[in-house]
């Protein structure tokens, strides 16, 4: 069964139980599942409860928010102060953050409860979450299969009911890949909208965070406790937050919808392509008026990307030096040996193979031909959705090429694993923001369907999804976890 | 664009990485069929076309030049791994 946050809230209010009580079910279930699909590096169970129980006096006395006493799960690349902060790393494995990132400081002023934290792919990088030192995470629809990543253990936890939301990031689609393939519903926001003070930096152009639910409705919930600006993150955008749940329930007649024929075309699974062509029928019935774009430079947007996304990897990722904090190797001979050892025990392979092409895109003789030219072609991709808004209110899609693929299909081949993000990188290039929600079935695994938004029109692609799953029932289809 | 495999030994040092030379050829593959991948992006004329940084073309904001953090060292340093009376201990740099 699913429990939406909007329920739990009501039950709260209402007093059929208290979050003590519905936090300590999350955790027997965690209990119960984790060993399986290893979605938690750290439940932190003793924490929520005394969370639980400050929420419960709150809601007791009238001072909570919606938020209050709602348990909820974050990716482990959130600094939580006191809590281990790993990124799921060899390199962090002894961090605890000595600091609370600034999602982590606004969910707790709300009221929330923090189960744990939750697997991903080693500092964000990957599509599978299979690059974590503490071993890969199972999609509840299917052992077998990857949940997707990077931020795959949340959208585990939220997709086997043990959680009702959580935290993710997004560089290149970590939230709405994994959201798809294990059909729930996440949301990337605009570039900027969410603070990312405290969230160990990768991408830094590029990354956003953002919520996992079950449905449109719960993120809108969960994305306003996290939105807003932050004088503590230099790429923080000073925009005024729109209350987000305000347009949910808009008519969505006349909404013109894009469908970008690139995103259409050859690479996307034919079964794939039926769920979304069912789901745009949806959409028409619901009074949008589908339109057909094109978006000539997405093709681009994999070469650019593994440009600009390593480069600035390489660039952030110096700071792991093994002096300040994290692993250090034993009895360094000198300086360079102790720097040189203690990145290469620490770091797994994916994150070495992008701090070298990255090195390597920034290097002298190479700077221009690699990362200035990757730069320059951004700028057109951008450009092709600008004008592409001109003409369309929101943009649909799929949010990948086919379904989860099976554990151990792709680890040994990086670019077939790069193709896996075709569908979401170029959003991350843009700083717009998109969501996945799920559309239905192909072989028993969840489908999901993009919907992008205009700059600072989360507000837009949320009302599209929520008059979408207020039709249709797909986003509360629950895998049999046994 | 097939990369050398002293060409990885050396991207590898600057990346301050140790490669061991068993490793060194399959990230010699690796990193010249990621290479591969980035020639498309040669096709594409792009005279005139400005380099973007970030999403919104927006520059480095700055704060007026007043203390707003305290001084947490013990809490940082708590975390480090070789702390001696408030130093970081690192392998002697100067013979």
């Amino acid at each position: 069964m699913t429990t939406t946050i909007k329920q739990l809230q009501q039950g709260l209010a209402e007093k059929q139980f208290s979050s003590v009580e519905i936090t300590q079910d999350y955790l027997n279930k965690i209990n119960q599942h984790n060993t399986d699909i290893n979605c938690f590096i750290s439940v932190t169970d003793e924490l929520a409860l005394q969370q639980a129980v400050v929420a419960d006096i709150a809601l007791a006395k009238g001072t909570g928010s919606v938020l209050t006493g709602i348990p909820i799960a974050h990716k482990d690349i959130f600094c939580t102060d006191g809590v281990k902060t790993s990124c799921a790393s060899k390199m962090l494995d002894n961090f605890i953050a000595p600091y609370n990132a600034t999602v982590i400081e606004k969910f707790n002023r709300s009221g929330t409860v923090m189960l744990g934290k939750t697997n991903m792919d080693e500092f964000a990088m990957g599509s599978s979450n299979e690059n974590s030192y503490y071993g890969s995470v199972a999609n509840p629809w299917d052992f077998s299969r990857v949940p997707g990543g990077s931020s795959g253990g949340s959208a585990a936890a939220v997709a086997a009911r043990l959680a009702p939301g959580a935290t993710g990031t997004d560089t290149g689609g970590s939230i709405r890949q994994p959201a798809a393939l294990c059909g729930i519903t996440g949301i990337k926001p605009t570039y900027g909208r969410v603070s990312r003070y405290g969230i160990v930096a990768f991408g830094s152009s590029l990354e956003q965070a953002g919520p996992f639910a079950h449905t449109a409705e719960d993120c809108a919930l969960l994305l306003q406790s996290m939105s807003g600006f932050d004088p503590r993150d230099s790429t923080s955008v000073d925009q005024p937050v729109p209350n987000f749940s305000d347009n949910l329930n808009n008519d969505i007649a006349g909404l013109k919808i894009g469908l970008p024929k690139e995103f259409f075309a050859d690479g996307l699974n034919p079964d794939v392509a039926k769920v979304i062509e069912s789901a745009i029928a949806e959409f028409r019935k619901l009074g949008a008026e589908i339109v057909d774009i094109s978006l000539p430079n997405m093709g681009l947007s994999i070469p650019v990307y593994y440009v600009v996304a390593p480069a600035e990897c390489s660039s952030n990722l110096s700071r792991m030096d093994g002096v300040r904090f994290g692993h250090q190797c034993e009895n360094p001979v000198d300086l360079e040996d102790l720097y040189k050892r203690s990145r290469s025990e620490g770091f797994g392979e994916e994150v070495k193979r992008r701090i070298m092409i990255g090195t390597y895109a920034l290097s002298a003789g190479y700077y221009d031909a690699y990362y200035l030219k990757a730069q320059q072609l951004r700028r057109l991709i951008k450009q092709d959705y600008v004008k592409a808004f001109e003409q369309v209110d929101v943009i649909l899609c799929p949010t990948t090429p086919e379904i989860a693929f099976k554990r151990g299909e792709k680890i040994g081949d990086p670019v077939s694993m790069y193709l896996q993000d075709i569908y979401t990188l170029s959003l991350n290039l843009a700083g717009l923001p998109g969501m996945s929600i799920p559309a239905g079935f192909s072989q028993s695994m969840p489908v999901g369907l993009q919907l992008i938004g205009n700059y600072f029109e989360e507000s837009r692609i949320l009302n599209a999804a929520h008059k979408f799953q207020q039709a249709t029932d797909w986003h509360l289809q629950v895998p049999e976890v046994k | 664009m097939t990369l050398k495999i002293e060409e990885v030994r050396n991207i590898a040092h600057l990346a301050r990485l140790q490669i061991n030379d068993s490793d060194v050829e399959q990230y010699t593959n690796e990193l010249s069929k990621i290479l591969a991948v980035f020639e498309q992006m040669k096709t594409h004329d792009t005279t005139d076309i400005l380099p973007m940084a970030h999403p919104m073309d927006a520059t480095q904001r700055l704060r007026p030049d007043v203390v707003n953090e305290t001084n947490q060292r013990d809490k940082f340093q708590a975390i480090a791994p070789d702390i001696e009376q408030f130093l970081y201990r690192v392998p002697k740099v100067i013979e």
